[in-house]
C-alpha cells in the first residue's frame, strides 16, 4: 500500500454525535484534543469540523505512521480513514483517479490489479483467450492451484509475505479494539474479492445523486479490476466517495480507541502506585473524557528514588492519552511506620489504604476532582476482597471509581501491554505497598476492629497527616 | 556531606585527567590515523600513554590494546582466544565468581559448543588449587580467574595459579580480570605467567568507557571488533585519544605512593569492620577465617536483634571485646584493601542503602552491578552465606580519598539508624 496518496484523515466519531445542544462542546474538545496530539508531529495540520465528522488536513509532507498513532491516543474517536482529497474536475477523472487508487491500494490484487491494456492483453495471450474476463478466470485458477500445493507443502508461510497472510489480529479487551495491520483486505485465495460501493453528495449541485455516484462508480471498477464484485450484504470491503466542496476517496477504517474526548467528563484523582493495574485504571476512566490527576505514596528509604521515577514515567506513559497529569508525591514513611508500631500487622495494609484513601480525597477535593480512582479488582489481592473494599471505601465521602473491578489479571496486563505501560510497570523496585506487607493479611477484615485499631494511632496521626500534606511535591508530566 | 564509599562502581574522575582530558577533546582532538599533522599529534598522545602503561605493567608497548572498558577486555579475552584456538581444544575454565562480563560470555561460549568447569570457592571466596590443577585438561584453551572479588573484596592467589596453570599444561592461556585489583596490589603479567589481563579506567579515577587488555606475546587471539584495521587490527575504531591519555595519567597516579595508599586503605578497612563489628548483629563477610566471616555474636537472630535494641545494645557493646584488631588485621589479610561486605540481618540492604543515602553517604547494595536484577548474588551464594543475610548485605569500597573521619561518621550513622531501621523488621 502506497502510504504517501494520502493528505486527508477522516475521523470518526460515534457517542458524542448523539450528544444533543451539548454537542458542540464535545466537537470542539475532540477537536482541541487532536490539535494537541498533532502538536508532536512533524508537519503542519488543519483541522475542519464537519457535521459528523472531523477532517484533518496535511498541509505540508507529514509521517503518515506518526500522524496515525498520535490520532490513536485521543480518546472520542471511533475510526481514522486515510483518505484522497481530489479536486472536482468531472466525473471522468474522478473514475481513473477512483481506478487509480485502487490499484495503487491493493497492488495484492493480483489478477484484479489495474493493468493497463498492454497487460491485459498480455495476459489474454498467454491463456489464449481473447475475452479478457475469460483470461482472468484462467489465471485466478492457476493461482488458486498454486496456493493449495503450497499449503499441501506446507510452505505457505514462506509466502506469507505476499498475499496470504492471515491477516491483520484484531483483539478486543473490555470493549476496546486494536488493529494494528493494514490495509484491511488481504486476498486469502485468488477468488474474486467483493466490495460495495457507497457515496455521499453533500454539495448537492454534483450532476450525479449518490445512487447514479454508485451506480457508475461501481462499473468503472468492475470494468477496471475483472478480480472485483459487488456484494452489498456483506462486502470484503466498501469503497467509499464523498463530494464535498473537496471529493474524498478512501476504503480503509483504522480503529480510534473510543469512548469520549478528554475534558468533557470532569476530572479525577488516581492513586498510582507503580504496579500494572493503576495506570490501566486512569486510562479507563480518562477514555470517558475525564481530566486525570494521580497521586503517588512514597516511603523512603523503603522506597527508592528509583520507584519514584518509575511512577513518572508511567503517569507520562498515559499522559499521551489523558493529557497534562499533575501527579502528587506523598511522604507516607511516617504513617507507615506509625501504622507498624501500633496496628496489628496482619490489618496494615488495610488501614494503610485507608489512610492513602483519606490523603487521596483530601488533595482531590483541593484540586478539584470529583471522584478517586484506583486499580482494584476484586479478590485480586487479600486488601481487595469485597470485605476490604467495604474497609478502605468508608473512609471517604467522593465517589471512587474502579473501572478494573471485575477484570482479571491477564486482561489488565493485555490493556497495559497495548498502552504501553507494562514494560515500566514491571520494573522491579518495591512500591509502598509490598514493604511492611504481613505473610499473612486479613482478607476479610471487620470494619469495627479495624476502627478499633485505627484508634491506637490517635496521638500520633493528626501530625503526621499534617507532614504528609506539607511533603506534597507536584510534577507535571505530559506538557507540551 | 558526602562520603562516597561506592568506589568499586565507580570512582571520581582526578580533576587534573579531567582536565587534560578537555584539553584533548577541544584542542588535540586529531584522528590518530590521519596522515596531517593533527593525527600525528593524536598518535604521539596514544605512544606516550602506552609507554606509561607498559613501564607500569613491566610489558612492551606491543602488548596494550584499549578497549572500550572491563567488559570488553574480558569478552575480546574470553571470545578472541576461544575462537583462535578452538582447534585446539574446546575447554575453558573459570570460577563461580566472576564478574557477568565474564560468567554471560561463557555462557555464550557454551551455547557455541565450548565447555565451562566452574571452581567453587571457600566461605573466604578462595579457589582450590587442588580443584584448578584437578580441571585442566590437555584440551583446556584458558583459565579465566578474577584478581579482586568484586563483592567481597576476596583475592586469589594469581601468581601461585600462573604457575600451576603452565605446569599442568603450558598451552593453556591463563586471563586475569582484574578490574578491581588493578593499583590496588603491584599486578605483573609477565612475572605471574598471566597471558591475558583486563582493567577498566573508571575504578582507578579515570573516565568511563575506557578500558586496557594485556595481550601476552605469543597469545593467539582473533578479534572481536572489526573495522579500519586499528590497534594491529585486533581492535578497530579511532582510538579514544583523551581517555586513553586519561587512563595513562590515573594509572601513572594510582602507582606513584602504591605502597602508603595501599597501607592506608587497609587501616582504613581496619577501622570500619572494627565499628561495624560493634553494631548488633552485624556481620562482615569474605575474611581469611574459618566461616570467611566475623560477628560478635554467630547465632545472633532476628529475635536477639530486638532484644539487644531494648537492652541499648549495652551487651553488645561489652561483649565487643570478644574480638581484637590483631584477630581484624589477621582476618583481613591477603584480602582487597578497599572493599568490605557487610550483612545486617533483618535490614534489607536496599533500605539501609537509601537509608544511609539520606545523610549524604553512598555504598552499594551487594555489587552495584546487580542493581538491575533483583536475583541473590551470585558472589554471595558461592561462598555460601546464610539465606538470611543474602538480601541484608551492603558493599562499602573505599578509595585513596577516603578519610578516617569519614569512616568514623558512617560507623556513627550506622549506629543511629540501624536500632531504627531493625525496629521496623519485616516478617
Amino acid at each position: 500500500m502506497n502510504k504517501s496518496l494520502f493528505n486527508v484523515f477522516i475521523v470518526k466519531y460515534a457517542e458524542i454525535g448523539v450528544k444533543g445542544r451539548n454537542r458542540y462542546m464535545f466537537e470542539d474538545a475532540l477537536v482541541d484534543q487532536i490539535l494537541r496530539a498533532l502538536h508532536k508531529c512533524d508537519g503542519t495540520f488543519v483541522v475542519d469540523k464537519t457535521p459528523g465528522r472531523i477532517y484533518v488536513t496535511a498541509k505540508t509532507d507529514f509521517d503518515f505512521d506518526e500522524v496515525v498513532e498520535a490520532l490513536q491516543h485521543v480518546f472520542g474517536i471511533v475510526a481514522i480513514c486515510p483518505a484522497l482529497r481530489l479536486q472536482d474536475e468531472g466525473f471522468e477523472k474522478l473514475s481513473l483517479d477512483l481506478a487509480n487508487y485502487m490499484a495503487e491500494m491493493y497492488p495484492d490484487f493480483v489478477y484484479g490489479k489495474g493493468q493497463s491494456l498492454e497487460e491485459i492483453a498480455s495476459i489474454c495471450e498467454k491463456h489464449g483467450e481473447a475475452n479478457a474476463k475469460a483470461a482472468f478466470e484462467k489465471a485466478a485458477q492457476a493461482e488458486n492451484a498454486r496456493l493449495a500445493e503450497l499449503k499441501a507443502s506446507g510452505e505457505e508461510n514462506a509466502d506469507s509475505d505476499s498475499a496470504y497472510d492471515d491477516g491483520e489480529k484484531i483483539i478486543s479487551i473490555g470493549g476496546i479494539h486494536w488493529q494494528k495491520e493494514f490495509p484491511s483486505i488481504k486476498r486469502t485465495t485468488a477468488d474474486s474479492v467483493t466490495f460495495k460501493m457507497m457515496a455521499r453528495r453533500n454539495r448537492k449541485n454534483y450532476p450525479k445523486d449518490s445512487i447514479e455516484l454508485c451506480e457508475d462508480l461501481g462499473e468503472v471498477l468492475l470494468n477496471s479490476f475483472p478480480g472485483l464484485k459487488v456484494d452489498v450484504h456483506k462486502p470484503e470491503m466498501i469503497i467509499e466517495v464523498e463530494i464535498r466542496e473537496f471529493i474524498y476517496v478512501y476504503s480503509e477504517k483504522i480503529p480510534g480507541p473510543g469512548g469520549m474526548p478528554v475534558g468533557t467528563g470532569g476530572k479525577g484523582m488516581l492513586l498510582l502506585s507503580g504496579g500494572i493495574d493503576s495506570p490501566v485504571a486512569g486510562y479507563m476512566i480518562s477514555k470517558r473524557g475525564v481530566t486525570i490527576d494521580a497521586v503517588y505514596f512514597h516511603a523512603p528509604p523503603y522506597t527508592s528514588d528509583r520507584a519514584k521515577q518509575k511512577v513518572v514515567d508511567l503517569a507520562k506513559e498515559i499522559s499521551l492519552y489523558t493529557g497534562p497529569i499533575h501527579l502528587h508525591i506523598i511522604n507516607f514513611t511516617d504513617i507507615q511506620l506509625a501504622i507498624y508500631e501500633k496496628c496489628p500487622h496482619d490489618e496494615l495494609t488495610i488501614i494503610m489504604r485507608r489512610y492513602m484513601m483519606r490523603i487521596a480525597e483530601k488533595l482531590a477535593v483541593e484540586s478539584g476532582c470529583l471522584g478517586l480512582i484506583t486499580g482494584e479488582s476484586i479478590g485480586q489481592v487479600a486488601s481487595q476482597t469485597m470485605n476490604s473494599l467495604v474497609a478502605t471505601n468508608e473512609v471517604c465521602e467522593l465517589p471512587v471509581y474502579r473501572p478494573l473491578i471485575a477484570f482479571d489479571k491477564m486482561d489488565i496486563v493485555e490493556i497495559s501491554e497495548k498502552i504501553g505501560t507494562y514494560e515500566t510497570s514491571i520494573l522491579p523496585y518495591e512500591d509502598c505497598c509490598t514493604i511492611f506487607v504481613a505473610k499473612h493479611p486479613v482478607t476479610k477484615p471487620n470494619v469495627n476492629v479495624i476502627r478499633r485499631h485505627e484508634h491506637n494511632l490517635d496521638e500520633v496521626i493528626e501530625p503526621l497527616l499534617e507532614a504528609a500534606f506539607a511533603s506534597d511535591e507536584v510534577i507535571v508530566v505530559g506538557e507540551d | 556531606m558526602e562520603i562516597y564509599l561506592d568506589n568499586s562502581a565507580t570512582t571520581m574522575v582526578l580533576p587534573e585527567v579531567a582536565q587534560r582530558m578537555a584539553e584533548i577533546m577541544t584542542k588535540e582532538y586529531g584522528n590518530p590515523s590521519s596522515m596531517h599533522r593533527k593525527g600525528v599529534e593524536g598518535e604521539l598522545l596514544i605512544r606516550q600513554a602506552r609507554e606509561g602503561l607498559a613501564a607500569l605493567l613491566k610489558c612492551d608497548v606491543k602488548n596494550l590494546y584499549f578497549t572500550s572498558g572491563g567488559t570488553e577486555s574480558d569478552n575480546m579475552s574470553l571470545i578472541g582466544v576461544a575462537m583462535a584456538n578452538q582447534r585446539r581444544g574446546k575447554h575453558l575454565i573459570t570460577t563461580k565468581i566472576e564478574h557477568p562480563a565474564i560468567l554471560k560470555t561463557m555462557k555464550y561460549l557454551e551455547e557455541q559448543g565450548f565447555s565451562v568447569s566452574y571452581l567453587s570457592v571457600d566461605r573466604s571466596g578462595r579457589i582450590s588449587l587442588e580443584e584448578l590443577k584437578n580441571s585442566i585438561q590437555p584440551d583446556t584453551i584458558l583459565v579465566s580467574i578474577m584478581h579482586t572479588n568484586n563483592e567481597i573484596g576476596s583475592l586469589q592467589p594469581i601468581a601461585q595459579i600462573g604457575e600451576l596453570i603452565k605446569s599442568c599444561n603450558p598451552n593453556t592461556l591463563f586471563h586475569v580480570d582484574a578490574v578491581q585489583g588493578f593499583g590496588k596490589a603491584a599486578i605483573y603479567p609477565k612475572r605471574m605467567k598471566i597471558d591475558l589481563l583486563s582493567v577498566s579506567s573508571h575504578k582507578i579515577h579515570g573516565p568511563k568507557g575506557m578500558g586496557l587488555l594485556y595481550v601476552g606475546d605469543k597469545v593467539k587471539i582473533n578479534p572481536i571488533v572489526f573495522g579500519g584495521g586499528q590497534q594491529n587490527g585486533l581492535r578497530s575504531g579511532t582510538e579514544n585519544v583523551p581517555g586513553i591519555v586519561g587512563i595513562a595519567m590515573a594509572a601513572k597516579a594510582l602507582y606513584e605512593n602504591l605502597d602508603v595508599d595501599v597501607a592506608n586503605l587497609k587501616s582504613r578497612k581496619l577501622q570500619l569492620i572494627k565499628g561495624l563489628l560493634e553494631l548488633p548483629g552485624v556481620q562482615v563477610n569474605g575474611l581469611m577465617t574459618e566461616t570467611g566471616s566475623l560477628s560478635l555474636d554467630m547465632d545472633f537472630s532476628e529475635k536477639q536483634v530486638g532484644e539487644a535494641v531494648q537492652a541499648n545494645k549495652s551487651s553488645a557493646m561489652e561483649s565487643s571485646d570478644g574480638i581484637t584488631s590483631e584477630m581484624i588485621e589477621k582476618a583481613i589479610e591477603g584480602t582487597a584493601p578497599h572493599i568490605v561486605s557487610a550483612s545486617f540481618p533483618g535490614v534489607r540492604s536496599e533500605v539501609l542503602l537509601h537509608t544511609l543515602e539520606d545523610v549524604g553517604i553512598y555504598v552499594s547494595a551487594g555489587s552495584a552491578c546487580s542493581s538491575h536484577k533483583p536475583e541473590p548474588s551470585a558472589t554471595l551464594t558461592a561462598i555460601g552465606l546464610d539465606k538470611k543475610y543474602l538480601d541484608c548485605t551492603i558493599r562499602f569500597s573505599m578509595s585513596v580519598f577516603t578519610t578516617e573521619e569519614e569512616i568514623e561518621l558512617t560507623i556513627k550513622a550506622l549506629s543511629e539508624k540501624l536500632p531504627i531501621l531493625q525496629r521496623y523488621i519485616r516478617h
